[in-house]
């Protein structure tokens, strides 16, 4: 592919800048730069061992609030309120906020494991996600 | 027990009763939307006339440990969602709370369990309700600060 000219590209960052909301990212975007920063490739099936086994000696995995599939949703395991799926497939919204998804992982990883997660795990977390495709038959 | 030891707190119910009658229609800053956000994304963003100013001090300045879970946010968000808690609190001027709660829960106010003490035990227990944080289980309105007995719907 050819390079731009420098003055097309420095046009089309600030287009792209001026059309997005602060921190907007996609999903793909959020996983290269985890895994940037854990200097590795993610490995989706490491992601789903994290998320649905539970730790021993705690009281939670990733699991208990989004469910071992996060394609559907979820229940805060402690107040019992509904918790949208997980999964960028089954819902748009999901880790497209760098910031908002920092938040969560630091929480929620204290909560399960009782630590932060690496850079890589959540690499790993959300490449699995990123596997996960919307059911196309819903069971009644 | 004498008669009288139990009349006491028969009588402070009834009076306790009396000062939250037609306490539904509320007045105060509105809720931000941050407070929805942040409170919201676990649990029904329970409306600040709820504990009195004591507790949500206490409650903000430990969200880390937050009931078993790390809500914790960064010193900017915590700093407005606590201003307005503490600003728009319970002040037994009419209002609900007016004693700090044991572990500051809401569900272990005197009067959230006078208000609920028809309730069964049963009722708690469904898989709809869960437990006494999940309000909108029964109160459809509870997400908009609305908790009138007149339309309130326990789920079988």
């Amino acid at each position: 592919m050819d390079t731009p000219q420098p003055w097309l590209r420095s046009a089309a960052a600030a287009l792209a800048l001026a059309a997005l909301p602060a921190l907007a990212a996609t999903p793909a975007e959020l996983l290269a730069g985890y895994s940037a920063r854990a200097g590795a490739t993610a490995v989706p099936a490491r992601g789903q061992a994290l998320f649905t086994q539970r730790p021993a000696g705690r009281d939670w995995s990733c699991s208990s609030c989004h469910g071992t599939v996060p394609v559907a949703g979820g229940r805060h395991a402690a107040t019992g309120k509904d918790i949208a799926p997980l999964a960028p497939a089954a819902d748009p919204q999901r880790f497209t906020d760098a910031a908002k998804s920092e938040k969560w992982f630091r929480r929620n990883c204290k909560d399960v494991l009782g630590r932060e997660c690496s850079a890589a795990e959540k690499a790993d977390v959300l490449a699995w996600l990123l596997t996960l495709t919307k059911p196309t038959k819903v069971n009644p | 027990m004498t008669a009288l030891n139990r009349l006491v707190p028969l009588l402070l119910a009834t009076l306790a009763l009396s000062a939250v009658a037609g306490d539904h229609g509320r007045t105060g800053t509105p809720m931000p939307p941050a407070v929805a956000q942040e409170c919201g994304s676990c649990h029904v963003a329970y409306p600040a006339w709820l504990l009195p100013a004591a507790s949500w001090q206490a409650l903000m300045g430990n969200l880390p440990h937050h009931f078993g879970s790390d809500a914790s946010l960064d010193a900017a968000t915590t700093a407005q969602i606590g201003s307005w808690l503490t600003a728009n609190a319970g002040n037994g001027n009419g209002k609900h709370a007016r004693e700090t709660p044991p572990e500051h829960r809401i569900t272990r106010s005197a009067w959230f369990q006078r208000e609920h003490r028809e309730v069964a035990a049963a009722a708690w227990a469904r898989p709809s309700v869960k437990n006494a944080a999940n309000c909108g289980a029964c109160h459809a309105g509870a997400a908009q600060g609305d908790f009138d007995e007149h339309a309130v719907h326990i789920p079988r």
